[in-house]
């Protein structure tokens, strides 16, 4: 990744995550609190803003991607708020680089971003594949993007096959019962509906890729 | 003496849990982390720190027990508690007790001057509790 991408994928995920609010809150009306996507479209907003405020250091990348996780945490709530500021921030540390280091390539940057946010979900939720939570769209996405890095592909090439691998892995929650979260508090009932989370991060993972795509 | 700090998705909650502390212990200093930084509903790692941080830093304040209501409110704790240098952390103690009876429990121990262990303990002991009076009220047991 580079800072223009981060600043691109930003904004193009705020548009996209006000689009799908509607949606996504009404899957959460489903099985959860019902506030999933106007907490997200909030959050996002509210990056943008600071954004066009210059608010948030535009560079480097790393330093944009900590001050807009703690953006996301402070203003998105919820687990959701959580789980994604404190990835967004994981990913920051990780592409820190050592005083006149070189950066590596931005399909490397990905993929080490992408394995890192979704390590800090896993281990902040305790929770793991076919809970039907986030990580269902996240980790198969995870496992293409490094799949494509290790088959020397593009950084357009591997964020596009780790969104299709997301959208995939959400279409796949419906028939899960969920076991974290508030989901959880309708057991069984619970069945049937695609998560509101693992729908979210496709529709942020699909923004990264069309960010990548676009240059 | 031994603070409060009370984490809840709701500010009004908070306030008003605020308000049953303060008539049963109005001693012992409260610190409240209520919603997100926009005033809706959620817990915010941000707030938290904030409010641990200030309870910290509360004249006399020898450390402070956490109480929260929902279980994802322990996802932004968790972050907000990371932030803390060690010598804070070490006095913080997270009660798995109930937010409300946890509170006033813990703000009748605190403000007698337990130590931070004994005033976690009878917060934690809060969720063994059962509140029913053994004979009624009648047709409440089933």
């Amino acid at each position: 990744m580079t800072e223009d991408l981060v600043l691109r994928w930003l904004r193009l995920a705020a548009a996209r995550v006000a689009e799908a609010r509607e949606r996504l809150t009404e899957l959460d009306a489903a099985i959860g609190d019902g506030d999933h996507g106007i907490n997200l479209d909030r959050g996002f907003r509210e990056v943008v803003r600071r954004l066009d405020d210059g608010a948030l250091p535009a560079e480097p990348q790393s330093a944009l991607l900590l001050a807009v996780g703690r953006t996301i945490m402070g203003t998105v709530g919820g687990a959701s708020g959580a789980l994604y500021g404190r990835a967004l921030q994981r990913a920051g540390s990780a592409l820190e680089l050592p005083a006149g280091g070189e950066p590596p390539a931005p399909a490397e940057c990905a993929a080490v971003a992408l394995e890192v946010a979704v390590a800090a979900i896993a281990a902040l939720g305790r929770a793991t594949v076919g809970e039907k939570t986030m990580l269902d769209a996240l980790v198969p996405a995870r496992d293409a993007c490094l799949l494509a890095r290790r088959n020397g592909a593009s950084l357009a090439v591997g964020t596009a096959q780790a969104a299709a691998a997301a959208e995939d892995g959400a279409a796949r929650t419906i028939p899960l019962l969920a076991t974290k979260g508030r989901a959880s508090y309708l057991g069984e009932r619970s069945i049937g509906h695609l998560d509101p989370g693992a729908v979210s991060s496709a529709i942020l993972l699909r923004a990264l890729a069309d960010a990548a795509a676009d240059r | 003496m031994i603070g409060l700090v009370l984490v809840a998705h709701s500010p009004e909650l908070l306030r008003g849990l605020g308000e049953m502390v303060a008539q049963t212990a109005p001693a012992v200093p409260v610190s409240t982390a209520g919603g997100t930084s926009t005033g809706r509903l959620g817990t915010s790692g941000p707030a938290i720190h904030a409010a641990l941080d200030a309870a910290l830093r509360a004249p006399g304040c020898a450390g402070v027990v956490v109480l929260f209501d929902l279980g994802s409110a322990t996802l932004a704790l968790e972050i907000a508690l990371e932030w803390l240098p060690p010598g804070d952390r070490s006095r913080v103690r997270v009660s798995r007790g109930p937010l409300v009876e946890g509170a006033v429990r813990a703000a009748v121990e605190a403000a007698a001057g337990a130590d931070l262990g004994q005033v976690v303990a009878v917060a934690d002991a809060e969720a063994g509790v059962d509140k029913l009076p053994i004979d009624g009220p009648a047709g409440s047991r089933r």
